[in-house]
């Protein structure tokens, strides 16, 4: 039996993830502190609320952005 | 604050200083956090970027129980780029205040006036409070006041050239005319083209590189903080009448020697 991957594209890199992997799950390898990131898959924010919902599927085009100095 | 004066209103958001400073460019992050703290600013500015790795944020070095955050579209050259950079920062931040910025290309980094526009009504239109960096033109002025926005940020000068304000005739214009605050961003180089921002008349001064390039960027601040005050207190003060000819500031009566002459 082969265990199912997703592959999808975070931060425009390639990434895979096991099947039935949340945006939440994602996001939490990154130990981020809430109100310091936004995530947007395929070009829509995803609210911080429906992160643990949201079944990633291949394809899905993943954005995670945060703060840096700038002016 | 000054006697006299009042907050600077940006939407529903008030500051005591009026002046506004950047996040970037310093060489650690406490140099940073020092160099804020000597400005006495309330309100910095950040830019929104892809997370590379797990680690401190900027955002961990910054007391913000006392800073306003300004997000900035740094980095967007058109409209939809732009709008969408805000959303991202408004979810993460559950914040509606930013700095609109839409460059034409990079290597002017002149604000685009067209997709400028385009994005400030939008993102008024999704209620945002929009601080609108332009380039010193009077018209672009009154025009993005027509579209809504808290705050319009006409340039001195060129992003990170330090030249001063290259054009005060524009700029006193665009204070005269417009009912927004006016606040000059960039090209401030010194602590005294701060000053003469504010004896034309305008709400605010928003610096970065003037601070964080300087030499000793922490008392660098210290003089921005200074300069601003001395500039807004001379503009509400008013200035005297300049004069073509010499004027005796002591009584010419009533000396020991009269019509003496050496």
């Amino acid at each position: 039996m082969v265990s199912k991957r997703l592959a999808i594209t975070l931060n425009g890199k390639p990434r895979e993830l096991p099947a039935g992997a949340t945006a939440a799950d994602l996001v939490a390898e990154f130990e981020l502190t809430p109100g310091r990131f936004a995530v947007e898959i395929n070009k829509s924010i995803v609210p911080r609320s429906q992160l643990a919902q949201r079944l990633l599927e291949t394809g899905d085009q993943v954005e995670i952005i945060g703060f840096v100095g700038g002016g | 604050m000054i006697p006299g004066d009042s907050p600077l209103a940006l939407g529903p958001y008030r500051f005591e200083s009026r002046l506004f400073v950047g996040t970037g460019k310093y060489a650690t992050h406490e140099q940073m956090r020092a160099a804020i703290d000597a400005s006495g600013s309330t309100c910095v500015t950040v830019a929104v970027r892809r997370i590379e790795l797990a680690g401190p944020s900027l955002l961990d070095h910054l007391d913000l129980t006392r800073i306003r955050l300004l997000p900035n579209t740094a980095g967007c050259f058109t409209a939809a780029d732009a709008v969408r950079t805000c959303r991202l920062a408004r979810e993460a931040l559950g914040n509606d205040l930013v700095k609109l910025e839409v460059l034409a290309d990079s290597e002017t980094l002149l604000p685009d006036p067209i997709e400028t526009l385009a994005a400030a009504r939008e993102l008024v239109a999704d209620d945002f409070v929009v601080a609108a960096y332009t380039n010193d033109d009077p018209v672009m002025a009154l025009r993005l006041e027509d579209a809504g926005v808290a705050a319009v940020m006409p340039l001195g000068a060129p992003i990170g050239s330090g030249l001063g304000i290259l054009n005060p005739r524009n700029i006193r214009l665009i204070k005269q005319r417009a009912s927004v605050p006016i606040i000059v961003d960039a090209g401030v180089g010194t602590a005294s083209d701060v000053t003469i921002a504010f004896e034309l008349g305008i709400d605010g001064v928003l610096l970065n590189t003037g601070i964080a390039l300087a030499q000793d960027p922490v008392t660098m601040a210290l003089a921005m903080k200074h300069a601003w005050l001395a500039g807004r207190a001379a503009w509400l003060a008013g200035r005297m009448p300049a004069r073509e000819q010499a004027s005796p500031s002591s009584p010419r009566g009533g000396l020991i020697a009269p019509g003496a002459s050496p």
